[in-house]
This record gives structure tokens, C-alpha cells and sequence, in this order.
């Protein structure tokens, strides 16, 4: 187990130098000057914009300047942004709502997903099934920004059963309609890999024996058919985070949640290029992290893999 | 020593039990192919026949607006109309900008559609080369190509297309071309891992090494038999991203950094409607309605497709 | 459970009762084609304590038969007519509570496929545990260890820590059969128990199996496509053949005096029971010289083949740039007589395959030399090694997976011509349907694709498009372990025949010695990558000189069977 952790330790690491290499790559080391084309036709003040040639040390050869973009991303010196706020402290206020967010987005599609995945693939064929199936493709089907809208006009405005928008009143209760809308995307995923699992594993081998060697029903299922079903679930739940993450973008600033989707969409806005740089680094750091820690934990779902090589 | 039941020989009645000729070719259907079996199968398949009829009507939409609205969708746009309610001839109803809604989700099909078409063709070519050539070569080609991927499969989709949008290049040049373009940088992985994993299921196959010891070069191996076998779920894969891409596309215009405003497109709409959503929701509900509609046919096609090509189904 | 005197009187006064009596069984299926009848009027009594075996080939229905009485017939199936009497209880419409209480602990199974029947991410132990604890028995660890070591694994409570990938092959079929015995059942399925085992395997289990039930006196259903396994193991045996029981009888009796015309077909073709080579028009005679002579000038000139010192060396990767080295074929040498058949018996692991693969030259070896013509084939040029390749053709064992999906049969077998640039469009076909003669396929098949066909016909397929660059040596990589006993015996008897017609030399790669019996003149026994034995068939057959020859020989099911003559 310690040195299958180890091993993907190692992987882990080419693909988040790589993978900052090239958002670092893209930005800063094309032709031009790289500060100024960041923000377009609205230069900031010549304060900020000294501030940001510090920040990212421009002067240095590109290889100097990457491993000082690291550092400065490991220790958190993301430096300042428009206004010359520092990011770090902005993200250290926005984080914690959109970790709340993407939690409670990644509970409810576990729960709803694993949930009907497991009852439609018992119920192969039956309506319960075709229901359920065809639902997905529709709500894979819808964009998440019309979910969210047509959730926010629902709920929010026409039943009044939650805020139509946060704004700073920050709570599990207040985040639940944005968190439903931003758990809708991958819901169906999990639904349907839930639901083919489940039927692949039914015929399985293994659960016909379960169930010759006198098991109860209950048992076969939950101990044999859903705990096998759950390993590749698992591994996407892991995958989704990267959608939830882009769809936090679109969903805080539909719900005026103060989170870091909702900062990076005003970034965007207002063509704050460091800083876009800045936070997608973080969170494409965080999305590597979660990744390696859903790996982990598909190696103690699935034994097979922990004794490989 | 044993009962009487127990030495009973019994044999069946022949005339009950007509021994047959071993192994006889069966010779009552007609022969077919593995697609025109694929084919017969989704014929009968309801969610095929809707999808694809969908499909056709929106291909039309994108390519022959004109055949469906009188309106011209920008000329006629009066502010008197701001946010008017339907009337004849204008069944959805006015924008904010005192638009005709009904024309502009007509107009705006097209960039979607070729949106979506454009990065699947540029998807499919770079994934599925790469993908093959790593699945079937292996060794240093496929370590490259892998880590390659994994660099980029670990780039969210929707922040990758962030942080691409912010360079200069494509600050300066916003058209469905460098929305496609982006869409292609970041989604190839996907396909290319999809390709890769199914290349290498086929190229353990025994039919292969058949093939090579009949003295069928490599490159003809991989195009003549491994690639053939391979497609179904690169099809597949190639369908559902369709619908994916144009989603995609919606939202990088819904952020304000994907087609340009000048390009009519639901996305853009979608986003200049967001304003008025509490006083005039059809404004946003129309051209929403038209692209999860479009993503839904794309989607189901696609799910149709993999139950007909799924090789478990089929009949051995 | 062999000699029909293990189990005298055992139950006394009850011993007339039937402790399973199926009657006028009809089960059937819904498949997308309408109703199917996969079973129709099966009939078979077993006594309390007793061994009864359903013989049959594929699709004949003995499995569903089996499993209708333990109430696991798959969703789309259900027991249409009839009756399955567990002690006088109608049992084939029971609800499924009543199922699920008799189900471990009164009906037994120990299913076929070691590696797809325990489930991969629970331990052993506790695949052992929740069936003693869902039969209401204690399920502690000494409990465990008990029931694993009964069924002959060493170093129980260990073993019960650990994984099923972590098992081999022999060891999780212990394993299912310690879970199949552990409530003590008094009727035990067991479906095809050892079919996917290596034969010393597989014979040391069943023996095992066998002392086990008589120990406890359980009575055995046992599922199997061999008749000389059925009949060594049973003390009755039930012929089905297209869902219908044909015959039955007691063992000896049924196949000494085989009356249904199924059955003799059968018993004729049976390879374990066979005992001679098929004979064609072999009388110009292939003398049976040593082979481990050195082969002098004018000897040289008659071996196609020379094998020597081959050795392949696999590099095993242990993780960290660590590796080892490991030798999957050493130092093995012989000749291969052209116009003759020699055949390289051996267990999985043997490295028989690997030799295959080194002669197709799909594989390099690391040491030694592969002599073709007397030409060393290492040195080949690319043209020289595309010549190579229309001379020496393979032919694989999985009949589903050596033809293209893709590619109908005509398809198929052109594209060696093809390839080659053989003749033109018509010529081209004018010898595919020649070819399609010579293996007895109807002309017609040319359109049809892989899937359409049995495996049988696509065997036969694979073996035209061989034959279609006229080759000189082929190559069966196990071609004929896949198929039923019946096609087995015909695709046999097609390869001899072809060898007499066409001067054809085989290299026969299997793992079924009774086989080799078959088809080979030359025998060349591996064992864990060495040549432990070689010499011809009768040499080898009949006094075998080294202890694993021996074994495996021994091993054949049914080999020590007597047979009457006309049979043999």
C-alpha cells in the first residue's frame, strides 16, 4: 500500500509541473509584453502594474521565472490584483465558501446518483429504469447555467422556498439551491455509471455464488453488487470535481456566491488577467491533489490495485 | 447392491431426439456485417429515429435559416418593442433590445452547430491519431503521448478555456475558429485515451497476430484491422461531445469570453438576457430551450449508438 | 464415489428415497427472438450420497438443468413445466425465502471458473465467513481456517487474510470448494469444477472433492463436457443433447453399451478415450527415429524445422527500475520431420506457446537458433522474412477472437493472397472457394461474417485462410482446445486429412495429452520453459520415462477406463 502510494506520488508530480509549466508557458512567454497584454485595452495604474513585473519577474530568464511562479504558488505569494488587494488573502476569504459549495454539490450527487443508479439497475428494462435513464440525458442535456437560472426563477422567485441569491449570508442552508444546480451536471453521470455497474456486476460470476451460498438478498446486493459497482463510481467522483469547479464558476455568479468562482468571473470580466492566472493555477493544483486523493481511495476499494507490481 | 432405479438404463425414444449434423452452417438468415447488424438494431430503436429526425431538422435550421423566419434578426430591432410580449408573427416575443426572439434562436443555430461539428472533426483527428499511435506502438511513443494527456487531462475544461482566452492571440482574433480551436487544445485527451485504451484491447486480439504472420505490415495492421474495431466507441465518444462542445461553447459566451457578441449565438443570448430573467424570462428560456434541445439530440443519438454497437449485445 | 460400493446401505431404509428427482423438466427462455426452449423433459434421480454426472456438449442444457434446482436460473429463464423434488418437496416454483434457507445448507455448488466466481475485493476468510454466518453456523476465525483447510489449503488462517488475486488457479477452486462444503450440504452442484485447471490439477482436486463428499456423504451433481471424466466420477451418468436427456444409465454400462446414436457418437469421439492416431494415409511411413540424435547431413535435409538452445528470457518489472529475469523458455531443442505432426504438451506456464511464438518468428528469442529449411532465421532480411511467412502459417485456439469481425469469411481468407499479391481478383476467388472446399465449408459462407459462424466453422475458417499461400509447415497454437467434443473430433479429422493430402508438417501446441494421442507422431513434453520428454507418440504413450511424463499422463480423466475394442 506505501509504495503504491508512493509510486503515484511520483506520477503525480511530471503531470502538476507539466500542467503549471503550460498555463505558465501560455501566459507569460509568448512574444509581447506579457503584463500589458493581459489586460487589453484597460491598463491599470503604472503602481500595479510594476507590482505584477515583481510578482512575476519578468527580467529573469523563463526557466527563472518558472520556478519563482512555483514558489510563489506554494507559498501562497499570488501577489496583488486590480485594485492591488493581494490575492492570497481574497482567495483565504473565498475559498472556504466554494470547498462548502463543491462539498455539498458532491454529497447530494453521490447520494442521488448512487441512490437511483443502484434502483435502476435492479430494475433493468422495468419503467422505473427507462424514466430514470431518460431523465439523465436530459439533465445532462441542459447547460448548467440554465439550470441554475430555471432553479433560481423555481424555487427562488416563483415558490420562495430558498434565496434566489447568498450574497454574504453564507450557510449550508442558503447554499443548498446552488449547490443542487451545480450537482445536476454530474448527477446523471454517476446515475448511469452507477446503473451500468450494477447491471454488469448483477450477472457477474461472483454474485451468483453469493447468492448459492445462501445469502439473503439484502446482503448479496449491498455486500457483493454495490460495494463492486462503487470502484469506478468512485474514480468519477474523483473526475467530476473538475467540472464542479468550472461549474462553480458559472453557478456562484448566477447566485451571487461569494466563492472563488464567483471572484474569477469578475476577474474575467474585468480582464484581470493575473489574476485568472493566478487562481486557475490554485485550483488546478487542488483538482491534482483531490485526484490523487480519490486514487488512494480506489486502491482501498479495490485490492487488486494496491498489490500491482 | 443397488436399487432398481438406480441401474435403470434409460434411452430416449430416437425419433424424439433426431440426432443433427455436427456443426452444420446455419443458413436461414441473410449474412450481415457487424454495422449493417448495428444498423437493423437501432432502425427499431425509438430513441434513435427521434434523435436522429432532430438532428436533420437542426442541421437544416443551421444551414438555411432563412427557410424558417421572414425577420431578418438584427434589422428590425425597434427599442418600442423592448421586452414586448408575443405577437403574430413574432411568436417568442421581443428582447430587451426590442429584438425578435423567435428569429435570433433561428440565427443563432448555426454557430452552435458548427461549433460543435468543427471541434469534433478537429477532436477526432488529433485524439484519434495520437491515441492510436500510443496504443499501438507503445513504448516511448505511448509514455510521451500519455504524460502529454495527462498534462492536459488535468486542466478542467472550463479553467483551461479561462486561461487560454486571456492570451493575446485569441483576446484579438474571438471567432468560432479560436473558440474551436480552444475547445480541440483542451478536449483531445479524452478521445485520445478512449482511442488508446481500445487499440490496445484489439491489438492483443488473435486476429492481429494472424495478420502479421500472414506478413501485413504494422501501419496496414493498425488501418486495416485494429482501427476498424476500434471505432465503435470512438463513434460513440464523438456523438456525445458533440452535444458536450456546443454546451461548452455556450458557456465560455455566457462568461463573456467565447464567440464575440457580433456572432449570433444562444450563449451570447442566453447571457444578454440574464438581466431581464426576472421581468421577461422567455427571453432566456427560448434560447435555452434550443440548445439543451440540440445537446439532448446529440446525447441521445449517442446513447442509441452505444447500446446498437455495444459488441456484448451482439449476437455471437 | 468410483466404485459403487463406497456407499452401500449408508442411508439404510431411506436409500429408495431419491434425495433429488427431477421429472419432465422444461425450462424456458425469453430472448428477443421469441420463447426458447433451452430444456425440455429432463429427468434424472439422484439417491442420497450418490455421484451423478450431466454429460453434454455447449448449449445442450446441463447447466441450466443444474442450476434450476438450486433456483439460479438466470432473469430471463424460468421452469416451465415439470418437477424438481428435493426430498419429496416440489421445490421448482419455491418462493425465493425458501430458496435462500435451503441454499448453502442442504444445496451446494461449487461453480466453474475459480477466477471470475469469488469476489475480488473481499478477503477469502470472509467470503467463507458470511456463508457459514448466513447458514446460522459460527463463523470464527478457527472456524474459517477449519473449513479452508478441510478443502486442502495449507496454512489456513493465513491464507484467510488474504485476496483472491493473491490465490492461483487450483487454490481458489479449494476455496469454492471449502465454501461449496462448508454448511455440509447433502446435494452438492458442482459445474464444470475443474475445467479451467491444468490437468495434474485438476486431478488432485477432484480426488479431493471426491474424498470430502463421500467423507460426509453428500451427493454430487456433476456438470461436465467429458464423458471419460464423468464416467471415472460418477456412479451414473445422464447424456443430454439439445436440452433433452437422451440417455442414462450407470457409468460403465452406458459407455460400454452406448445405445442412443448421441452417445456413440459421442463415446467414439471422446479424445480421452481414444487411444490410437487417427489414421489417414500415413503408410509411407515416418520412421520413428530418435529425435534427440544428433541429426547428421542427409537427416538434416528431411527436418524442416531445427530447434536449438532456444532460450527466451522475459524481463519481469518489481517496480522501483528493479527487475528480474525470467527464463519463460530454456534451452530447448529439437526436430521437426517435415511432412510429420510434433506436438508440445505441457502445462499453462510451460512456455509451449512462447515456442509457437519464436517459430512464427512474432517473438526474438534471446539465445539459441530456429533453423527453417536449414536457414537460420535470425539473420532474415525483411523481404526474406515476408517469403518465410507464406511458408509457415499459424492457426490460433480462440476461435472467437484469430478471425476480423470486420471482415467477412471471403475477406478473410483472400487477404493472405492479397497481401502477398497472389493471382488476380478472379483467380483469387476461384481459390477461396477451393479453399472453402478442402475444409468443407458450403462456397456460400464466403458472405458471411465471423459472428455468424460456430466455433467449429471459424476454426475451420482460420485453418483455409492458413492454407491459402500453400504453406509448408503449420503451426496450432492450442487450435483445437475451445471446441466441443464432437467438432474437436471433426476438425481432427479435417487436419489429417489435409496433412495426407497436402504433405502439410504440424507443429501441434496443446495442453491435452489425450489429443496428442490423436494427431501426433512426435511428442515433446515442457515443464516450466525445459523439455522434459520427447519421442514419439507410442514411446512417450507407453513408457514414459520421466516422473512429470507420468504424471500427466495419469491425469488424462478416464484414461484407466476399459473400454471394449470396437470403442477404442
Amino acid at each position: 500500500m506505501i509504495r503504491f502510494i508512493l509510486r503515484r506520488l511520483l506520477q503525480v508530480i511530471p503531470v502538476f509541473l507539466g500542467t503549471t509549466l503550460l498555463v505558465y508557458f501560455m501566459v507569460f512567454a509568448l512574444p509581447g509584453d506579457p503584463i500589458r497584454a493581459l489586460f487589453g485595452d484597460r491598463p491599470p495604474s503604472e503602481a500595479v502594474i510594476a507590482a505584477l513585473r515583481r510578482q512575476y519577474n519578468l527580467d529573469q530568464p523563463f526557466w527563472v521565472q518558472y520556478g519563482l511562479f512555483l514558489k510563489n504558488l506554494f507559498t501562497f505569494n499570488l501577489g496583488v490584483d486590480f485594485t492591488g488587494q493581494p490575492i492570497a488573502a481574497t482567495l483565504g476569504r473565498v475559498f472556504p465558501v466554494t470547498v462548502m459549495l463543491a462539498l455539498e454539490a458532491l454529497v447530494i450527487q453521490a447520494v442521488f446518483g448512487i441512490g437511483f443508479g443502484l434502483i435502476a439497475g435492479l430494475r433493468k428494462g422495468r419503467i422505473f429504469d427507462s424514466t430514470v435513464l431518460l431523465a439523465s440525458l436530459v439533465v445532462i442535456a441542459i447547460p448548467i447555467f440554465v439550470l441554475g437560472f430555471v432553479l433560481q426563477l423555481v424555487f427562488g422567485v416563483y415558490l420562495g422556498w430558498a434565496k434566489p441569491t447568498v450574497g454574504t449570508d453564507v450557510s449550508w442552508g442558503t447554499l443548498l439551491l446552488p449547490a443542487f444546480a451545480l450537482a445536476l451536471v454530474s448527477f446523471a453521470y454517476v446515475l448511469r455509471l452507477t446503473r451500468a455497474s450494477v447491471i454488469e456486476n448483477s450477472t457477474a460470476d461472483y454474485v451468483r455464488t453469493a447468492t448459492a451460498k445462501g445469502l439473503s438478498r439484502p446482503r448479496v446486493v449491498m455486500a457483493h453488487i454495490l460495494r463492486n459497482s462503487m470502484i469506478p463510481v468512485v474514480t468519477y467522483l474523483g473526475a467530476s470535481l473538475g467540472g464542479l469547479m468550472g461549474g462553480a464558476i458559472v453557478t456562484e455568479g448566477i447566485f451571487n456566491v461569494p466563492g472563488v468562482g464567483q471572484k474569477l468571473y469578475q476577474a474575467i470580466l474585468r480582464s484581470e488577467g493575473p489574476t485568472v492566472v493566478a487562481i486557475v493555477s490554485v485550483l488546478v493544483l487542488v483538482f491534482v491533489v483531490a485526484n490523487l486523493l480519490v486514487d488512494l481511495l480506489y486502491a482501498w476499494l479495490d485490492p487488486r490495485i494496491r498489490y500491482e507490481k | 447392491m443397488k436399487s432398481n432405479q438406480d441401474t435403470t438404463h434409460f434411452v430416449a425414444p430416437i425419433e424424439e431426439t433426431p440426432l443433427l449434423a455436427t456443426d452444420a452452417v446455419k443458413m436461414d438468415q441473410a449474412p450481415l456485417s457487424l454495422w449493417a447488424d448495428a444498423w437493423k438494431k437501432l432502425r427499431r430503436r425509438p430513441l434513435f429515429i427521434v434523435s436522429a429526425v432532430m438532428i436533420l431538422v437542426i442541421l437544416v435550421v443551421a444551414f438555411f435559416p432563412g427557410l424558417f423566419t421572414q425577420t431578418a434578426p438584427n434589422d428590425n430591432c425597434q427599442l418600442a418593442n423592448s421586452d414586448g410580449a408575443p405577437s403574430p408573427g413574432h411568436p417568442f416575443g421581443f428582447t430587451f433590445q426590442g429584438c425578435d426572439v423567435y428569429a435570433r434562436v433561428i440565427y443563432g443555430t448555426q454557430a452552435s452547430v458548427m461549433v460543435g461539428v468543427f471541434a469534433v472533426i478537429g477532436v477526432l483527428l488529433v485524439g484519434v491519431t495520437l491515441g492510436a499511435l500510443a496504443g499501438f506502438y507503445g513504448g516511448w511513443i505511448d509514455a510521451v503521448i500519455a504524460r502529454l494527456g495527462d498534462i492536459f487531462f488535468a486542466l478542467p475544461l472550463v479553467l483551461g478555456a479561462l486561461v487560454v482566452t486571456q492570451l493575446p492571440f485569441f483576446r484579438e482574433n474571438r471567432s468560432v475558429w479560436t473558440v474551436i480551436m480552444i475547445i480541440v487544445l483542451l478536449a483531445w485527451p479524452q478521445m485520445a485515451r478512449l482511442t488508446r485504451g481500445a487499440v490496445i484491447e484489439v491489438r492483443n486480439a488473435d486476429f492481429i497476430t494472424a495478420a502479421r504472420s500472414l506478413g501485413v505490415s504494422r501501419i496496414q495492421t493498425l488501418l486495416r484491422h485494429v482501427l476498424p474495431n476500434a471505432l465503435a466507441p470512438i463513434i460513440v465518444l464523438a456523438t456525445m461531445e458533440l452535444g458536450v462542445f456546443i454546451v461548452l461553447e455556450a458557456t465560455l459566451s455566457f462568461l463573456g469570453i467565447g464567440l464575440p457578441g457580433s456572432i449570433m449565438s444562444w450563449g451570447n443570448d442566453i447571457s444578454a438576457a440574464q438581466s431581464s430573467i426576472r421581468t421577461n424570462p422567455a427571453v432566456l428560456l427560448y434560447p435555452a430551450a434550443a440548445l439543451s434541445i440540440t445537446v439532448l439530440s446529440f446525447i441521445m443519438l449517442g446513447d442509441a449508438l452505444r447500446d446498437a454497437l455495444d459488441p456484448k449485445s451482439r449476437q455471437r | 464415489m468410483t466404485t459403487s460400493d463406497v456407499r452401500i446401505n449408508e442411508a439404510g431404509t431411506e436409500a429408495n428415497r431419491p434425495l433429488l428427482e427431477i421429472r419432465d423438466l422444461a425450462i424456458t427462455f425469453n430472448t428477443s427472438n421469441g420463447e426458447m426452449n433451452a430444456v425440455r423433459n429432463a429427468h434424472l434421480t439422484i439417491m442420497p450420497g450418490e455421484t451423478v454426472a450431466i454429460v453434454g456438449e455447449s448449449g445442450s442444457g446441463k447447466s441450466t438443468t443444474a442450476l434450476a434446482a438450486i433456483g439460479l436460473l438466470p432473469s430471463n429463464g424460468r421452469v416451465s413445466g415439470g418437477q424438481i423434488l428435493l426430498e419429496g418437496e416440489d421445490i421448482s416454483h419455491a418462493p425465493e425465502k425458501r430458496m435462500i434457507e435451503l441454499r448453502g445448507n442442504t444445496i451446494g455448488m461449487v461453480p466453474q471458473d475459480p477466477m471470475s466466481n469469488l469476489n475480488p475485493v473481499w478477503k477469502i476468510g470472509y467470503q467463507v465467513k458470511e456463508t457459514l454466518r448466513a447458514n446460522g453456523r459460527p463463523g470464527g476465525p478457527d472456524d474459517i481456517a477449519k473449513v479452508l483447510s478441510e478443502a486442502g489449503l495449507p496454512d489456513a488462517h493465513r491464507r484467510a487474510k488474504q485476496y483472491p488475486h493473491e490465490f492461483s488457479g487450483g487454490m481458489r477452486q479449494r476455496a469454492l470448494i471449502a465454501i461449496g462444503l462448508s454448511c455440509q450440504p447433502r446435494l452438492l452442484i458442482a459445474d464444470e469444477p475443474t475445467s479451467a485447471l491444468d490437468v495434474t490439477v485438476q486431478r488432485q482436486i477432484l480426488d479431493h472433492l471426491e474424498g470430502m463428499t463421500s467423507e460426509l456423504g453428500t451427493a454430487v451433481l456433476l456438470i461436465t463436457h467429458d464423458l471419460g471424466l464423468a464416467a471415472e466420477r460418477a456412479d451414473k451418468v445422464v447424456v443430454m443433447y439439445r436440452g433433452q436427456v437422451v440417455e442414462s444409465g450407470p457409468s460403465l454400462e452406458l459407455l460400454q453399451n452406448p445405445q442412443h446414436p448421441y452417445t456413440k457418437r459421442l463415446v467414439e469421439s471422446a479424445p480421452s478415450l481414444a487411444s490410437r492416431r487417427i489414421q489417414v494415409a500415413k503408410e509411407q511411413g515416418v520412421e520413428a527415429t530418435d529425435l534427440l540424435a544428433p541429426a547428421s547431413e542427409e537427416a538434416a535435409a528431411d527436418n524442416v524445422l531445427q530447434i536449438q538452445d532456444l532460450r527466451k528470457v522475459y524481463k519481469l518489472r518489481q517496480g522501483f527500475g528493479k527487475s528480474s529475469d525470467f527464463a519463460a523458455v530454456d534451452g530447448v531443442s529439437f526436430d521437426v520431420k517435415r511432412g510429420t505432426t510434433t506436438a508440445i504438451v505441457g502445462e499453462s506456464g510451460s512456455g509451449k506457446s512462447t515456442v509457437a511464438k519464436m517459430v512464427l518468428q512474432l517473438e526474438k528469442p534471446t539465445e539459441g537458433r530456429i533453423l527453417f529449411d536449414g536457414v537460420d532465421t535470425s539473420v532474415l532480411k525483411p523481404a526474406e522474412l515476408f517469403k518465410f511467412r507464406r511458408r509457415v502459417q499459424p492457426i490460433f485456439q480462440d476461435p472467437y477472437g484469430s478471425l476480423d469481425p470486420m471482415y467477412n469469411i471471403f475477406r478473410t481468407i483472400e487477404e493472405p493472397l492479397r497481401t502477398h499479391k497472389v493471382g488476380n481478383k478472379a483467380s483469387r476467388e476461384k481459390k477461396v472457394r477451393e479453399l472453402l472446399d478442402q475444409v468443407a465449408l458450403p462456397q456460400s459462407t464466403m458472405q458471411r461474417y465471423p459472428n455468424e459462424l460456430s466455433g467449429g466453422q471459424r476454426q475451420r475458417v482460420a485453418i483455409a485462410r492458413a492454407l491459402a499461400l500453400d504453406p509448408e509447415v503449420i503451426i496450432c497454437d492450442e487450435a483445437v482446445s475451445a471446441l466441443d467434443v464432437l467438432v474437436q473430433a471433426q476438425v481432427l479429422n479435417l487436419l489429417a486429412d489435409l496433412q495426407s493430402n497436402l504433405g502439410l508438417t504440424y507443429l501441434f501446441i496443446t495442453h491435452d495429452l489425450a489429443v496428442v494421442r490423436q494427431i501426433a507422431d512426435h511428442v515433446c513434453v515442457m515443464e516450466k520453459g525445459r523439455l522434459v520428454e520427447t519421442g514419439t507418440t507410442d514411446e512417450v504413450f507407453e513408457s514414459p520415462q520421466q516422473d512429470y511424463t507420468k504424471a500427466l499422463l495419469n491425469a488424462i480423466p478416464g484414461a484407466k477406463l476399459m473400454l471394449p475394442p470396437q470403442v477404442a
